[in-house]
């Protein structure tokens, strides 16, 4: 096929001209995503700026939307979260270290691969169902703190394991045979070697992980926590002997979620202020962790030059 | 921890080389012990799934003794916590396929073609903010986006279309969409990147444009990621939960229509837990057998992800 040059000019001119106006399509529709989005959280802003005071922190909900506030919430967010941590870090760390380091290719590791694949995707309110007929009932846990903790724990599970392999994957083969080489076994290269250096990677993932189960609604709502609490947990460390206090962990309770959630369904307009007051110490509280675990790894990432 | 470390380092004096044997003989049962305790804590992940399953198969197979599968399956009505129950799944089956109908209309072409600009088409610096605040968006919690819906996007839509009612499935569908559109266009992304350079460089030394390139050979290549990546965003439509339980509305109706009021399954679930039904009443246990119903959408979605990743990847 042969083009004149008049007739090449044109066609090329017709391929810059849809370049551009794809590259102006992809423009405007990536920053009305984004407006959108700030558009939103702008309106938020606005609307939850009224109540966002010290009181709001300080006080327990109320039937008066105008001195309603979250201590009962972010205090049972906060507890609900230790136990998260608590049950989730370990075992995913370990799970992670077992699967990268240790297991021998065959069928286990492919089950258990195929399992944390599987969980990950998993809605979350199969998690709620699964504490509600296993933990609640069965072992007779009731809707408490630790209820909550653990079925969050559950819920997060896999994205603490896949960080920790990820991190560790990134951790060069070099290392450990160095390690070996000087008659390390291979917990301690493991524990001297591969976690240290893996440290801010895993790290990432359970801030990601535990940013997720803060936010987290629909499992805590389906164990049946209560939304009415206008108390707080019997606290951790107590001034007596024995100083420590595990009655919190059976406490009923509620977190910050929920407390929106509970302001939202409410018909009364002044109980949407304290819902969106509530979206936005939330909003603000994910974006906090979120941008912690970025900064983390982009910080692990510069740091680190094998 | 000491003595092991003497074990470890080669300069140990002659004491501690008499010692060597018992100390390795600890040392290896120590190691074993190690490696059980964190095969034990990898399987827990096997456990968590027998467990779902477990509880699900087991609270359901109740329901299922009183109401036959047919029934749950063909039912127009789902009306379990009335006087006269009727227990047909098939009310919050349309519901939930309707808002993630929606939510997808919304999400697949903005997230593809942010996904195209982001890797194709846009400079290095505007990928590297872009990027970030995407990832930070996908980590708001959804009850913030239960808000949006109701408050924001219903009354704006009931300005456009008169007689909307305050819930509806068009208002969650679309919020659920731009919810869902930093997965689509983060995974496509990373699909698209990476393809491999020199498929470009043969397709611009074939004369083609960036347009074209894009399109014929970038999209084409990645097709297994992007594919994946829409089945990941279905799947999170499908089991999201607080947007809809807030702005959809809680009564079951079977109903194809966006502009209509209904319950999802997920929606559902929320309304009879928060209520206080006493365990082991049908109502208790028909909040497992929508679960089921959920969990087995999910799987099928997740399980052709699987498929999609594999039949449509190309290796380089």
């Amino acid at each position: 096929m042969a083009f004149t040059r008049e007739e090449m000019r044109r066609l090329i001119g017709r391929h810059k001209i849809k370049d551009m106006g794809f590259e102006l399509l992809g423009l405007v529709v990536m920053l009305l995503s984004l407006l959108v989005l700030f558009a939103l959280f702008g309106q938020l802003a606005i609307d939850g700026a009224a109540r966002i005071n010290p009181d709001f922190f300080d006080s327990f909900p109320s039937r008066r939307a105008g001195s309603a506030g979250i201590l009962s919430a972010w205090v049972g967010s906060l507890l609900v979260m230790l136990v998260t941590a608590l049950a989730a870090v370990p075992v995913g760390v370990a799970a992670g270290v077992y699967l990268e380091e240790y297991a021998r290719k065959g069928k286990m590791a492919d089950l258990i691969e195929i399992n944390v694949t599987n969980l990950a995707g998993v809605p979350s309110i199969i998690y709620g169902l699964l504490a509600l007929g296993l933990l609640v009932y069965q072992f007779g846990l009731g809707e408490s703190v630790l209820t909550a903790g653990l079925t969050l724990g559950m819920m997060i599970l896999p994205i603490v394991i896949v960080s920790t392999r990820e991190a560790i994957r990134a951790v060069p083969q070099s290392i450990r045979e160095a390690s070996y080489g000087l008659g390390a076994s291979q917990w301690q290269t493991v524990r001297y070697h591969v976690l240290p250096y893996s440290s801010a990677g895993i790290l990432t993932g359970v801030i990601i992980g535990l940013s997720r189960a803060i936010g987290e609604t629909a499992p805590i709502i389906t164990i049946g926590a209560l939304t009415f609490i206008a108390f707080l947990p019997p606290p951790p460390i107590t001034g007596t002997p024995p100083f420590v206090n595990f009655d919190w962990l059976f406490s009923p309770f509620t977190v910050m979620p929920i407390q929106m959630f509970n302001w939202i369904s409410r018909p009364d307009a002044d109980f949407h202020t304290n819902a969106a007051a509530a979206g936005v110490v939330l909003v603000v509280m994910t974006l906090l962790m979120n941008a912690t675990a970025i900064w983390l790894r982009y910080r692990a990432r510069q740091r680190i030059k094998w | 921890m000491t003595d092991v470390a003497s074990v470890a380092a080669p300069a140990g004096g002659s004491l501690k080389r008499r010692k060597l044997p018992g100390n390795r003989r600890w040392q290896r049962s120590r190691e074993r012990v190690i490696e059980g305790v964190l095969f034990v804590c990898a399987l827990s992940a096997v456990a968590i799934t027998a467990a779902i399953i477990g509880v699900l198969l087991y609270e359901s197979s109740t329901f299922f003794e009183r109401v036959s599968l047919w029934t749950f399956l063909t039912d127009t009505q789902w009306t379990p916590l009335f006087e006269n129950p009727r227990y047909g799944i098939l009310p919050l089956v349309s519901g939930t396929v309707t808002t993630s109908a929606v939510a997808l209309l919304v999400a697949i072409p903005l997230g593809t073609i942010t996904a195209i600009y982001l890797s194709e088409f846009a400079r290095p610096r505007v990928r590297e903010v872009v990027k970030p605040i995407l990832e930070l968006i996908s980590g708001v919690p959804t009850v913030v986006f239960g808000y949006f819906a109701l408050l924001f996007v219903t009354p704006m839509l009931q300005k456009l279309i008169p007689g909307l009612p305050g819930f509806n499935l068009l208002g969650p569908g679309i919020v659920i969409g731009i919810m869902i559109v930093p997965y689509i266009s983060s995974l496509s992304e990373d699909a698209m990147r990476a393809v491999p350079m020199h498929l470009r460089e043969a397709s611009y030394g074939m004369g083609a444009s960036r347009f074209q390139t894009a399109v014929r050979v970038v999209v084409p290549a990645a097709t297994s990621g992007i594919v994946a990546s829409y089945i990941l965003a279905i799947s999170r439509a499908v089991g999201e939960t607080m947007v809809v339980a807030i702005a959809a509305g809680q009564q079951p109706n079977l109903t194809f229509d966006p502009t209509e009021s209904a319950a999802t399954i997920t929606a559902f679930i929320v309304q009879v837990a928060m209520g206080d039904l006493p365990h082991g009443s049908i109502g208790y246990q028909s909040i497992f057998a929508a679960g089921l119903t959920l969990l087995l959408m999910t799987l099928v979605f997740n399980l052709l992800g699987h498929w999609a990743r594999k039949r449509f990847r190309e290796a380089y």
